[in-house]
């Protein structure tokens, strides 16, 4: 990887701390001959958020069934501390699951439901109506208790699905895809006290999703999954700015995939050409259509030193997006650069455009051109 | 959306239906109950209670209901035992059986009912294929004796000689209640584990992974979770299972012998020999009143217990 200037970020988030909760050593699993997730190396530490992230197909979901016990791998260990997980049973792992369709029994209330998994492990029986009622009054769903779960909107069973598993005080709690049925208002309102409610609670979440913009909001750590395999591993802010790879880069957010040929530390990819520190060959950067600004018609005459590359182009399509609006920019001779500039007003024909050398973030290309 | 001439016209052919299949000879029924007929046997159409009088008074027809009622009890209690082990097999845990045994369990009922009863007859008859199967095997003692206190149990001291078209001689199994109740749990077994499949298949998968996940065993889980969502498929199998054998005629006539007589073999016997067209129609009235009563008590109990 390609020595980047220092931003505050640090790095090696995938590297094992000695006190890992839980650990997923070379996990392999498949349906017939269908190959879902390959050679799977995972380690999460003890009240950590962790997003597993890809898109439909990816294996994100089989990942969680066989931390929940749910299926069995091919290959491959899972470990909670120092015990062996994926031998257990799931009525015997201290993990619990909030299901993506809720999964609440429609034979029993609201209540009955919450206590299910005390009355099942046998809990003390003057012990159950405390704790079921401190699960509901967290999820705000005290009023709810007698009531049936038929009744209840998405919602609301969305949070007794999470007091029903909370009440367990598991060590992992898994969450599939659980915001996934709600509206985005909601989606929204149930992200934030999510997370909340993790910091208070101090439960490690892993929580499975295909919206990366979920995953940037809540996570500590994100997993990106590719067709089976890690892609990579790290916080939301690393995975955005030091994408190791071009799909993670165009996964996550937007970007502008260039590759360049580079000669004695220039690196040109159409119109477009800057220092780099890459050794001379073909290589792959992502340049992020933020990173890109409009340089003023007023002083094109200053010229930029090295840590800034200028180019020119035409502006073809201009979407209006309040703070920052988005344009597609044509360099000539086919190639295309998204930017997004702030409060640029109405632009057409030829502009100049710049950005600094250090934000085109040399990459792995890992997909077809 | 749809115009009223449309409702009309799609209405009537249950319309038709309903009214020449089920009101009018259920109404011709129920005038048959109220009339006589005299010492020529003829029909007198006047009105009087004398059939529901007879009912009571002569204790022979309650005896033979209750053992109806007996023998549909135990073929119920059967069928369940044998279906719903099934139908949670099946259902849970066949995996790819599933499909298979599934045509398996309804490959049968394409089979005509009287092949099948014919076929109990050759399988318990004196000369049958399990007295010799048992007698090679030197264990027709023992079972006699079992048979002995099986039919002690259903058949009441009274005997109906009368009604009863294929009296033969008592035989080793066949011709007795325990013959009908084998014919009949094996004709009306499928009939309840059918309901109870159905209401299994019902049952989210998740369900039963949120129960382990929630640290319930698989038997806990079974009994807190499929049981009750099971359950009403097992009143609809049971009512099944419960009013079919209630009405059958053919199976008494068939392995059932005069101990084996059951309620519509005597409405059968009033419609044909006896020539009593009145008494059948009360017996049969009463019948009526006892299943459609048992549907409506099963029908809420169905919906007191479904959730969905």
């Amino acid at each position: 990887m390609i020595s980047q200037a220092s931003r505050g970020e640090t790095g090696s988030a995938v590297s094992a701390s000695t006190n890992t909760l839980l650990s997923i050593r070379n996990v392999e699993k498949g349906f017939g001959s269908r190959r879902v997730l390959r050679g799977i190396s995972l380690n999460i530490d003890p009240g950590e958020f962790l997003t597993i992230l890809g898109e439909s197909g990816s294996g994100k979901t089989t990942l969680l069934r066989l931390i929940a016990g749910f299926e069995t791998a091919d290959r491959g260990e899972i470990w909670m501390e120092n015990r062996r997980l994926d031998t257990v049973p799931p009525y015997r792992r201290e993990v619990n699951t909030v299901f993506q369709s809720y999964a609440l029994f429609p034979h029993f209330s609201v209540f009955e439901n919450v206590a299910y998994g005390l009355r099942a492990k046998g809990t003390a029986k003057h012990e159950v109506p405390e704790r079921v009622k401190a699960a509901l009054a967290m999820v705000k769903m005290s009023e709810f208790a007698a009531t049936a779960p038929a009744r209840l909107s998405g919602g609301q069973q969305q949070r007794v699905a999470l007091a029903r598993a909370l009440v367990n005080r598991p060590r992992v709690l898994l969450l599939d895809e659980p915001l996934s049925a709600l509206d985005a208002n909601l989606r929204r309102q149930m992200q934030a006290e999510l997370k909340s409610l993790q910091r208070e609670i101090g439960i490690t979440f892993i929580y499975v999703t295909h919206d990366q913009e979920e995953a940037m909001a809540l996570s500590d750590r994100i997993a990106l999954l590719r067709a089976g395999s890690l892609e990579q591993v790290a916080t939301p802010r690393e995975i955005y700015r030091r994408p190791e790879t071009s799909y993670t880069a165009r996964f996550i957010g937007q970007t502008n995939i260039l590759r360049a040929e580079v000669r004695d530390g220039v690196a040109s990819s159409g119109v477009i050409a800057w220092r780099t520190p890459a050794a001379s060959g073909t290589a792959t950067f992502s340049l992020r259509p933020e990173e890109i600004r409009l340089v003023p018609t007023q002083s094109p005459e200053v010229q930029p030193n090295g840590s800034v590359a200028r180019f020119k182009g035409n502006v073809v399509n201009q979407t209006f997006g309040g703070a920052m609006d988005f344009l597609e920019v044509d360099c000539g001779s086919g190639q295309t650069v998204r930017a997004r500039v702030a409060n640029p007003g109405p632009l057409n024909g030829e502009h100049l455009f710049e950005f600094n050398v250090n934000d085109a973030v040399r990459v792995r290309d890992t997909e077809e051109i | 959306m749809y115009s009223r001439s449309y409702k009309t016209t799609v209405a009537i052919p249950p319309l038709i239906w309903v009214t020449f299949f089920l009101l009018i000879p259920y109404a011709i029924l129920f005038c048959y109950g109220f009339w006589s007929v005299n010492s020529l046997q003829v029909v007198v159409r006047s009105w009087n209670l004398e059939n529901y009088q007879e009912l009571i008074r002569n204790p022979m027809y309650l005896t033979v209901l209750f053992r109806s009622m007996r023998i549909a009890a135990s073929v119920t209690l059967l069928a369940l035992l044998l279906g719903y082990p099934l139908a949670y097999y099946v259902s849970f845990h066949a995996a790819k059986r599933k499909e298979l045994l599934y045509q398996l369990v309804i490959i049968p009922l394409w089979a005509s009912y009287l092949v099948r009863g014919y076929a109990w007859k050759t399988i318990l008859g004196r000369e049958g294929v399990l007295n010799g199967v048992l007698n090679f095997l030197h264990v027709t003692g023992a079972l006699e004796l079992l048979q002995y206190h099986l039919n002690s149990f259903f058949s009441s001291h009274a005997t109906f000689h009368t009604w009863h078209v294929t009296l033969a001689p008592m035989s080793f199994l066949l011709y007795s209640p325990f013959a009908v109740i084998l014919m009949l749990t094996h004709i009306y077994a499928p009939f309840t584990f059918l309901p109870i499949y159905a209401s299994m298949e019902h049952i989210p998968r998740n369900l039963l992974e949120a129960s382990h996940d929630l640290g319930a065993s698989p038997w806990k889980t079974f009994r807190r979770v499929v049981l009750p969502l099971s359950l009403p498929g097992v009143i609809a199998g049971c009512t099944f299972a419960f009013v079919l054998t209630l009405g059958d005629f053919l199976a008494p006539l068939l392995v059932g012998g005069p101990s084996g007589i059951m309620i519509s073999n005597i409405i059968a016997s009033q419609f044909g020999a006896a020539f009593n067209w009145p008494l059948g129609a009360a017996i049969s009235v009463c019948l009526l009143f006892i299943v459609v009563g048992l549907l409506f008590l099963t029908e809420r109990l169905e919906r007191k217990l479904s959730f969905s």
